[in-house]
């Protein structure tokens, strides 16, 4: 099956940015009351939460459940290429890809996004026209997050003036790690000024971040300042996505939106290179959060690797045999 | 929840065990048919007979006993420890080669998921041999003395919920100490303790250290009263317990029984919550609640009540129930019609006392012996779900205001096997731990088990200790 991008989806219901939703609307009051509010939330285990992650790692998806598993799967990739080499040659071979991922299967789902440097945004855009395909772009001096908030803000409108429908900003994790809370909060809020009508995705960059409790509350950080999307990693450090670290913002987002009504999505990147990996993210979701996020409105797999798996998982499925990797095309 | 990702069936293959019409009991390394009336096993996921096994009597048990006399006396008393060992190792590493076989046999014949046979019971049998296999040859540094004996011949009597397991926790133990063993395994699951026999044969341990008799509670009785036996070691009821405790009393013999449990699982409103309801889920559901030590009793604390239980509710709402073989199944069948009865009569006497009565949504199987996971709230400390074993997927929700008020209600029950503790705090934890009267106690975790840990209860649970250095003081005595 085939998921279409609901464009209706990802409009923010909570109004304008910066606007808390109702029963948090005064815990930014002050850097005080927002770390009270944060060191108040329920501390995760890291032991228990890893021997969840290992449980639900023992499904066994197996014939149509898998044909279904991976074709979600490809359905919520964001095909991504974030090197200092790229060029608008990769970027646009990289559209193609996206839009048919097997050149030879016309029933294989396109991806969800193509995610680029916010120079190149515009040539996603072009490549990308008419597809439904999002253009995603990584933005406020990513990777690091370093630089003063003016030109992180004017690297977001750089690329939102590109054509970037969706911003993949970096918080500020030297301040969160020193408790600056309202600071970090304050720079999302701007960056989701800066956005207009691109939607948000927050990269907490978990690796830094390193407990299970600094990343749900980084998670409830992000949520609260308007991010549409909480994301673990940018991909330049390790580790990088992990299931203990998803299964937390999983429970962030589910607990969120039982608090406000208000649905945030959910994006591991980095270190997804297998089928395997990404069936087990779907398990996750499906025994965490359930059947509201398994669309790519509200998950998706940061990745550049993981499709190719995905496709000779696909190719072997229905032809019976496994192909080689010169069956799928190398990016 | 909807159903946008149904996994498919994922059914373990059966084929990987051969099971046969019928099997005779393993009495001085030979199987021979027994001379009692046979009994029939079956699978209770679908009621389908598996096999017709022997039924020792007393003559039977006789034989036994006196193959493991003459076991202990010729052979397995006078061998080097070191060499003991060996024969440990080997079967560890057999039950390791041949895991998938018990894994798939004592399922169908349990009715636990094949998940847990696989996951939980095979490999934890094998790490027992392993664990008790280095001990065999360092027993004097085993703070018991400076040259521990053997005791002679052990009669083990083991339950139905972990069939393999508890062999493994009976077994190893004595062999490694110098004894040998008559064992009789539950009625309604010996097949494989059956198959350990003939991993005994495969391993070429000396004939007659351990054997092997099926039957009912006769047969039990039989191998616990033998005067010539030296140590019984009991797991089961503590109905049961009781009497094996008379038919002991005056004599010579040593007894260790591992009886019943309700244990407190305590949720302080400082726990991790996510954590504390996979560890309540653990706690209760694991093995369908036959577990002696399940916490069986939910404790949490007032403020966080409503948040827990709906957590909690949320969370079994994801258990799938059904076809132990699926790989997928979390909550298998109950053991037998008997036990499916009892739990019934239990529930009823909570909705008759008052207490309400929560069960997920979705059906059961039309054949074979299900009840649904529960979760009783409103229940007070004196109605019969919150006092006696279920001994099923039920659990009894209690609350408590401060930790006192926890200690209290958690140590009120005649029992005191295991008791579970939820908090971020530590100094809590260990003040906590040191009031509760249960020989088990886990902070953040539950029903985790391992064999360099001693087991055993307070109070109606029983005496003794298995596993860990506390284990080997069963099996061996002093100079007296």
């Amino acid at each position: 099956m085939t998921h279409v991008l609901d464009p209706d989806a990802l409009a923010d219901p909570s109004g304008a940015a910066g606007t808390l939703p109702d029963p948090f609307a005064d815990v930014t009051r002050s850097n005080d009351a927002f770390r009270a509010f944060l060191h108040g939330l329920p501390g995760v285990d890291q032991v228990g939460a890893q021997a969840r992650v290992t449980q639900l790692g023992t499904r066994s998806i197996k014939t149509t459940a898998k044909a279904w598993a991976i074709d979600t799967a490809i359905s919520m990739v964001d095909l991504t290429t974030l090197e200092g080499s790229d060029t608008p040659g990769k970027v646009r071979s990289l559209a193609a890809k996206a839009r048919r991922p097997d050149p030879e299967d016309p029933t294989c789902p396109p991806v969800a996004a193509v995610c680029v440097y916010g120079d190149l945004a515009g040539v996603a855009k072009e490549a990308l026209a008419g597809t439904g395909i999002n253009v995603a772009a990584v933005a406020t001096a990513f990777p690091s997050g370093r630089a003063s908030r003016a030109v992180k803000l004017a690297d977001v409108r750089d690329a939102v003036a590109g054509g970037a429908d969706e911003i993949d900003m970096v918080i500020d994790r030297g301040a969160f790690l020193a408790g600056r809370y309202l600071d970090v909060f304050e720079e999302i809020v701007a960056v989701k000024q800066a956005c207009g009508s691109a939607h948000l995705k927050v990269i907490l960059e978990t690796g830094e971040l390193v407990t299970l409790d600094a990343v749900r509350r980084a998670s409830w950080l992000a949520m609260l300042a308007g991010g549409d999307f909480i994301k673990t990693s940018t991909g330049k450090v390790s580790p990088a996505a992990t299931l203990p670290v998803c299964l937390v913002m999983l429970e962030a987002v589910r607990d969120f939106r039982a608090a406000t009504g208000r649905q945030v999505g959910v994006k591991p990147a980095g270190g997804i290179r297998t089928t395997k990996d990404a069936v087990k993210h779907l398990v996750l979701i499906n025994e965490t959060v359930g059947a509201d996020w398994l669309s790519p409105d509200w998950f998706r797999f940061g990745a550049s690797s993981l499709l190719n798996d995905l496709l000779l998982q696909r190719q072997k499925l229905r032809t019976g045999h496994y192909s080689g990797p010169d069956h799928v095309s190398v990016d | 929840m909807t159903s946008l990702f149904e996994y498919a069936p994922a059914p373990e293959s059966r084929s990987i065990v051969d099971i046969r019409p019928s099997y005779g009991l393993f009495i001085d390394g030979e199987f021979d048919e027994g001379t009692g009336t046979p009994l029939k096993t079956v699978n209770p996921a679908t009621e389908e007979v598996l096999a017709e096994v022997a039924t020792g009597s007393t003559e039977d048990v006789d034989r036994a006993v006196r193959a493991a006399r003459r076991a202990f006396t010729r052979v397995w008393g006078p061998m080097r420890p070191a060499d003991r060992g060996k024969y440990l190792f080997r079967i560890a590493r057999l039950l390791q080669e041949r895991a998938r076989e018990f894994a798939v046999l004592e399922t169908l014949d349990n009715g636990k998921p094949i998940r847990e046979s696989r996951d939980v019971d095979v490999p934890l049998a094998a790490a027992h041999f392993f664990y008790h296999a280095g001990w065999a040859d360092k027993l004097e540094h085993a703070g018991l003395g400076p040259a521990p004996r053997p005791l002679g011949v052990a009669g083990q009597v083991i339950p139905w919920n972990f069939p393999l397991l508890m062999l493994a926790w009976k077994v190893a133990p004595a062999l490694a100490t110098g004894n040998t063993v008559v064992l009789k395994p539950a009625e309604t699951t010996p097949l494989t303790a059956l198959l350990f026999a003939e991993v005994c044969r495969q391993a070429d341990l000396p004939a007659g250290v351990v054997n092997i008799v099926t039957g009912a509670g006769e047969t039990g009785r039989a191998v616990v009263s033998h005067p010539d036996v030296d140590k019984v070691a009991f797991t089961g009821s503590t109905e049961v317990g009781r009497s094996i405790a008379r038919a002991v009393a005056g004599t010579d013999k040593r007894l260790t029984l591992e009886l019943g449990g309700k244990a407190a699982n305590i949720v302080f409103d400082d726990a991790p919550i996510d954590q504390a309801v996979e560890g309540i889920v653990r706690g209760i559901f694991f093995n369908q609640g036959h577990v002696c030590c399940a916490g069986s009793r939910l404790l949490v604390q007032e403020s966080v009540h409503d948040e827990v239980v709906a957590a909690l509710q949320r969370r079994i709402g994801t258990l799938r129930v059904g076809d132990p073989m699926d790989k997928n199944t979390d909550l298998g069948a109950i053991n037998s019609a008997e036990q499916l009865a009892r739990i019934r009569e239990l529930v009823a006497a909570g909705d008759d006392e008052g207490a309400r009565r929560w069960q997920p949504e979705g059906e059961l199987p039309d054949r074979g012996y299900w009840f649904k996971p529960t979760v009783f709230t409103d229940v007070s400390p004196a109605q019969r779900i919150a006092r006696d074993e279920v001994f099923g997927p039920v659990l009894s929700v209690m609350t408590f205001r401060t930790p006192d008020e926890a200690v209290a209600k958690a140590n009120n029950t005649t029992y005191g096997l295991s008791a579970g503790i939820w908090s971020e705090k530590g100094s809590r934890i260990l003040s906590v731990t040191s009031k509760l009267r249960a020989g088990v106690v886990w902070a953040n975790t539950f029903n985790e088990f391992d064999p360099t840990s001693p087991f055993g209860g307070y109070k109606q649970s029983g005496y003794g200790r298995e596993g860990g250095r506390q284990g080997l003081a069963a099996y061996l005595k002093g100079d007296d």
